[in-house]
C-alpha cells in the first residue's frame, strides 16, 4: 500500500509545496514575498510534473493553515480545499508555527519557540517540545500579542531554540523576557511544506484526516473590525476625552 | 455567439463581495444548479461590508456550496468541462478565495480555468431567462458599486456610454437610507419605506438631466435629502422623503436610458445589477420601453443581485479563453469593462 501526499504552504513570504511518495520527500520552496498568486500554481505544477504524478494519484492533501498573512494563508488553504473536493480526498491542516518548530527539532533542538512577525506591531508565537515520535508538540496555545507583552514565565525550563521572523524583528524585546537559556536564534527561518508532511503523516496513518469542507485557517488575530456598538463607544470615548 | 457547443458544463464561483455563490451551466440544458450564501447578517453588525470578514466567510462556505451545486445538477467534479470564477472587479481578498478554490478544483480534474469579469456576468444575466435579448442592446447596470450605461454589440464588445461621476446608485440608496435611520443594507429597506410615502411631497433634483450627455451624479441627492429631512421627522415624513428620493433616482435613470436608446437606435434595453430588482425602477423602465416600442429584459430578481449563475453563463460563453490551472492566479480589484475582447480573441 503506497501513500502519496501533497503539502502546500503560503502562510508567510515563503511559498512551498512538498510530496510524500512512499517514504521519499521532494519539495519546492521559494521566497516570493507577496506574489503567491503568481508562483503557487507553477510551483505545484512543476513539483507534480517532476515526480511524474497526476493529481488523481494523490491519497491526501495537507495545508499550512497559518498563522501568517491572512490573504497568503487563504491562497494555499483555498487551493487545497478545491483540490481535495475535486479529488474526493481527505485533508489535514498544520500550523505554520508547528512547521517551524518541527524544522528546528529535525536539526536537533529539544524545545522550540517559533515566532512569526504578525505585522501591526504584533507577533504570532508558540512553544513546542518533542513527543515520543520526535514530532513537535505544543506546550501552550499559539497566540498573537505585542512582543512587549509576551509572557514566557509559564514555560518549562531547559534550553530553548528560537526560530522565525518574529525573532528577526523583535529579538531585543523578546530575549530578555525569556527566563531560560536561549541556545540559538534563527530570525530568518520560514515555514516549509516538508515539515507539514512530517507532522501530518501520523494523522493520515491513524485514519484521522478530515474533510476539506472543514479545513479552516488559524488566523489567531480575530478582531479585525469594530461593530457598530463598539464604533459608537469609541466615538463617545473620544468626544468625552 | 459562444464558440463552443454541446453540453460542456461549467461550474462557477462568485466571491467578489459579500455573497458566496456557486452555479453550473451548460449549453444544451442551460442552468443546472445555482446556490448562494449571503453574508448580509454577518456584516450588518458592522454597518457595512468588512472585507477581511467577507474573505473569511467565503473560505468557510465555499466547499459546502460547491457540493450542493454538484448534487443539484446530478454531476460529479469529473463531469465538468471547466471551472469559472469571478476574477474582478471586487474586493481583492474575497476574489482570491474564489480564484484559489476554483484553481484547486480545476487542477484536481485537469480542467481549464476561466477568469470572468463580474460586470460582464451582470450584462449577460438576461441570457439565463427564457426570453433573451438580441445583440446589439443597451444595458443599464445599477448596483452598490456601479452605475453604467453600456452599448453591448456582442459578448466582449462593450462601450460605456455613461457612468456615475461620484456615488453609484446603490450607494446613494444605502447612504440615504442611513440618513433616514434605516438598518444596513439600506437600499431594500428604503424601497419598502417608500411604499408608504406620498409622491410629490418633496422635490429632489434629477441630477445632470438638464444638460446633454449620459453620465450620472448621485452624491448631491443625498445632500438634498439631508437638507430636507426635519430633525424630528415622523414616520410619514420619512416615508414621503424616501418616496421622493426613489422617484428622483428612477426618473433620472429612465431619462438617461431614453436618451441612450435615442442615440443608439437599439431595440433592446437590459437592466441588471442589484438596483435592477427595485420595483419602481422596473415599472418606470417598462413604461419607457412600451412608449419607445423596444424590448425590455430583466434577469429575475435573484440574478440581478450578485450570483454565480451569471458567472457560469459568462464562463461557459468564454470557454475559448480558458487556460490550464498552472499559471498566474488572476484577480484584479479594478478591471475596465471596455478592455474585454470577444471570446477567443484575447491576447496571449
Amino acid at each position: 500500500m503506497t501513500l502519496r501526499l501533497l503539502a502546500i504552504d503560503t502562510a508567510t513570504e515563503a511559498c512551498s509545496a512538498a510530496l510524500w511518495i512512499d517514504g521519499a520527500i521532494v519539495e519546492r520552496h521559494e521566497v516570493v514575498g507577496r506574489t503567491h498568486t503568481e508562483r503557487l500554481l507553477p510551483l505545484v505544477h512543476a513539483l507534480l510534473a517532476d515526480a511524474g504524478l497526476r493529481p488523481a494519484q494523490l491519497d491526501g492533501l495537507i495545508a499550512s493553515i497559518g498563522p501568517g498573512s491572512f490573504a497568503g494563508v487563504r491562497i494555499g488553504v483555498g487551493l487545497v480545499k478545491g483540490m481535495a473536493l475535486g479529488l474526493d480526498r481527505p485533508v489535514v491542516g498544520i500550523t505554520s508555527l508547528a512547521m517551524l518548530a518541527q524544522a528546528a527539532l529535525d536539526q536537533g533542538a529539544e524545545r522550540v519557540l517559533p515566532c512569526i512577525d504578525a505585522r501591526m506591531s504584533e507577533i504570532y508565537w508558540g512553544a513546542y517540545g518533542r513527543d515520543a515520535a520526535g514530532l513537535a508538540s505544543p506546550l501552550c496555545a499559539d497566540q498573537v500579542v505585542p512582543p512587549g507583552a509576551v509572557d514566557f514565565s509559564a514555560l518549562p525550563g531547559g534550553d530553548w531554540s528560537a526560530v522565525g521572523t518574529g525573532w528577526g524583528t523583535y529579538a531585543d524585546v523578546l530575549t530578555p523576557r525569556l527566563p531560560h537559556r536561549l541556545l540559538s536564534v534563527d530570525g530568518a527561518a520560514l515555514p516549509r511544506a516538508r515539515h507539514a508532511l512530517t507532522l501530518a503523516l501520523p494523522v493520515f496513518a491513524r485514519g484521522e484526516a478530515g474533510s476539506a469542507d472543514d479545513l479552516a485557517p488559524a488566523y489567531l488575530r480575530d478582531r479585525v473590525a469594530l461593530t457598530l456598538v463598539e464604533q459608537q463607544a469609541a466615538r463617545a470615548a473620544r468626544s468625552s476625552g | 455567439m459562444p464558440h463552443n457547443s454541446g453540453l460542456m458544463p461549467v461550474l462557477a464561483l462568485e466571491t467578489s463581495c459579500d455573497e458566496t455563490a456557486v452555479a453550473i451551466y451548460d449549453g444544451e440544458r442551460g442552468l443546472l444548479s445555482h446556490t448562494l450564501h449571503s453574508q448580509i447578517r454577518l456584516h450588518a453588525q458592522y454597518g457595512g461590508v468588512v472585507p477581511e470578514l467577507a474573505s473569511r466567510d467565503h473560505v468557510r462556505r465555499v466547499n459546502g456550496l460547491i457540493r450542493i451545486a454538484l448534487e443539484q445538477a446530478g454531476l460529479g467534479a469529473a463531469d465538468l468541462s471547466g471551472v469559472a470564477y469571478t476574477a474582478g472587479p471586487g474586493l481583492i481578498g474575497a476574489l482570491m478565495v474564489g480564484a484559489s478554490v476554483a484553481a484547486g478544483l480545476a487542477l484536481a480534474q485537469g480542467l481549464p480555468l476561466v477568469a470572468v469579469h463580474h460586470m460582464e456576468g451582470h450584462l449577460l444575466a438576461p441570457m439565463l431567462e427564457p426570453e433573451r435579448p438580441v445583440f446589439p442592446f443597451l444595458a443599464l447596470l445599477v448596483s452598490g458599486g456601479h452605475t453604467l450605461l453600456v452599448s453591448v454589440e456582442g459578448i466582449g464588445r462593450y462601450r460605456v456610454l455613461g457612468e456615475s461621476l461620484d456615488d453609484a446608485v446603490g450607494e446613494a440608496f444605502d447612504k440615504t437610507a442611513k440618513l433616514l435611520g434605516l438598518p444596513y443594507p439600506g437600499g431594500p429597506h428604503l424601497a419598502r419605506l417608500a411604499e408608504a410615502g406620498q409622491p410629490g411631497r418633496y422635490r429632489f433634483p434629477r441630477p445632470m438631466t438638464d444638460r446633454p450627455g449620459l453620465d450620472f451624479s448621485f452624491s448631491g441627492l443625498k445632500t438634498a435629502v439631508a437638507t430636507a429631512l426635519p430633525v424630528d421627522a415622523d414616520d410619514q415624513q420619512r416615508a414621503d422623503i424616501a418616496r421622493s428620493f426613489e422617484d428622483a433616482v428612477t426618473e433620472t435613470l429612465a431619462i438617461k436610458c431614453d436618451r441612450a436608446l435615442e442615440a443608439t437606435g437599439y431595440r433592446g434595453l437590459v437592466v441588471a445589477g442589484g438596483v435592477g430588482a427595485n420595483r419602481r425602477l422596473r415599472a418606470r423602465l417598462a413604461d419607457l420601453a412600451t412608449r419607445r416600442g423596444v424590448g425590455l429584459y430583466f434577469p429575475r430578481p435573484e440574478f440581478c443581485t450578485d450570483n454565480a449563475a451569471m458567472i457560469a453563463y459568462a464562463g461557459w460563453a468564454r470557454l475559448a479563453d480558458a487556460r490550464p490551472a498552472d499559471g498566474r492566479l488572476f484577480t484584479t480589484a479594478r478591471w475596465p469593462l471596455e478592455s474585454l475582447q470577444p471570446p477567443g480573441t484575447r491576447a496571449a
